[in-house]
């Protein structure tokens, strides 16, 4: 059965979300500096965190992937780095809105941290079309791992990289990302980083459902014979779980 | 059957390699003349007539970088294509013995393409002195082609049987080099300050060696992967 807890899970995601959004409007004061603005603060950063974390554990499961040749393991893999990418958007949104708020432009190459992010997604933009590019579904899962190892390793290193190179060793301007947080502005902010990795884990475990199902129902159509020839599955991205083994 | 020592099957494959390009010819005069190339679009979509520090090392390591695409989007062709492959998974070498043929190789073509695109690049643009610059330059050039190479052996076998290969490699491998851009760059440019080379902080080829050594061990931990069937 899959789906197992889905529903107790998307509703303790929706309550805290709930108040998490509550905490943020009601009860986290205003920014000295940036009043209101600050406040999408509490958005973006635990997207970013949940995108970069979301990537290596791609890469985690790649590699469980490639050690014990389970597809579910690359299914796992590849639901993981698309809700990340999903999540990575939204973060450069995010993050574009307060650069341009709180510095002026939407876009800024001084701030290390703004620079790597963009890199990891330029790579990670490549990972659905490298797997479309290759036709057989053991092989395309075989190279997503690869690339899904390679890329997250490369996501820490890049970070230390870009952060060493010249014109980022000023001081942040906002360097008060993880430390000194005023109290309330911390609980708030340990909040909303549960609440966003509640969304991610349960968008997670929807999609992975969801592929599963369809996988299921496949393979039962075809058992029944209701059509002999079950609809060919198109050439996806997405991995393919048409073995009945795979999906159990 | 005894298994060939490694040495020996490094250097066939590099032999044949090699000798496949000295009979075809498809890469390396494509990624010279590339190189020149981009130093005169360079020269008039800049607009400069003479370079020095970061612009100098910018403009050298992009083009370098990008003729080096060119090779990556091909090592791996006649591999896939002619029974490269099929030769390789027969023999009962080491798979990771064509990782570090073709790495030997990428380092190679970049070196030869480096010996023309140097020279040209500081009769065309560079103002200050390359003869100065030369002992310092050697460093940079040797890690910066290290990790491009690397990375160019990885990135290449990933996508060479893709679809859409002369895609997928520059795409792929761009952003992995990005961090080697960073370090070249910014080693490259005090030697290039003008009039005279200024120190360079020794971060610079710390990062960069330790950069090349971690892909280097994710290639080779992960090459076998891409040479299954």
């Amino acid at each position: 059965m899959y789906g197992k807890g889905l529903r107790p899970l998307s509703l303790i995601t929706a309550a805290s979300f709930a108040l998490t959004l509550a905490a943020v409007f009601f009860w986290a004061p205003n920014d000295a500096y940036l009043g209101f603005l600050q406040k999408i603060f509490y958005v973006h950063v635990p997207l970013a965190i949940l995108t970069l974390v979301g990537f290596v554990a791609g890469g985690l499961m790649a590699i469980a992937h490639l050690r014990t040749r389970d597809r579910r393991w690359d299914m796992r893999s590849y639901v993981a780095i698309h809700i990340s990418l999903i999540f990575g958007v939204a973060t450069l949104i995010t993050g574009s809105i307060w650069a341009r708020g709180a510095w002026g432009h939407w876009w800024v190459w001084n701030d290390p941290t703004l620079v790597s992010f963009l890199l990891v997604m330029l790579l990670y933009a490549t990972y659905q079309p490298l797997r479309f590019a290759i036709e057989d579904p053991e092989r395309q899962a075989r190279y997503a791992s690869v690339f899904a190892i390679t890329a997250g390793a490369f996501v820490p290193i890049n970070f230390i990289i870009v952060r060493l190179a010249p014109g980022y060793v000023h001081p942040r301007t906002l360097g008060n990302i993880n430390g000194n947080l005023p109290g309330r502005m911390q609980v708030v902010f340990y909040l909303a980083m549960v609440s966003a990795a509640l969304l991610w884990f349960t968008l997670w475990r929807f999609e992975l459902t969801a592929k599963h199902v369809a996988a299921q129902m496949r393979h039962l159509r075809g058992l029944l014979g209701e059509d002999a020839d079950p609809a060919p599955v198109r050439r996806s991205a997405a991995p393919s779980l048409t073995h009945a083994g795979n999906v159990g | 059957m005894k298994r060939p020592r490694s040495v020996a099957v490094v250097r066939a494959l590099l032999e044949a390699q090699l000798r496949l390009e000295l009979r075809t010819f498809e890469s390396l005069p494509a990624m010279c003349l590339f190189a020149v190339t981009t130093f005169v679009l360079f020269h008039f979509g800049l607009n400069v007539y003479q370079m020095s520090s970061d612009l100098a090392s910018g403009v050298l390591w992009v083009t370098l970088l990008l003729a080096a695409l060119l090779a990556v989007n091909r090592i791996y062709v006649a591999d896939a294509e002619q029974g490269g492959f099929d030769g390789f998974l027969l023999s009962p070498a080491e798979r990771s013995t064509m990782l570090v043929a073709k790495t030997i190789v990428l380092f190679v073509y970049m070196s030869v393409v480096e010996l023309i695109a140097l020279p040209a690049f500081a009769i065309l643009l560079l103002e200050p002195s390359l003869w100065n610059a030369l002992p310092g330059l050697l460093g940079v050039l040797a890690l910066g082609n290290l990790g491009v190479a690397v990375i160019g052996a990885l990135v290449g076998a990933l996508a060479v049987r893709t679809q859409a290969r002369d895609l997928l490699g520059p795409l792929v491998s761009l952003p992995l080099l990005v961090p080697v851009l960073i370090c070249v760059a910014s080693w490259t440019s005090p030697l290039f300050h003008y009039p005279d080379a200024i120190g360079v902080a020794v971060r610079w080829p710390l990062v960069l060696a330790l950069y090349d050594a971690i892909f280097g061990l994710i290639a080779f931990a992960l090459f076998d992967f891409l040479l299954e069937d």
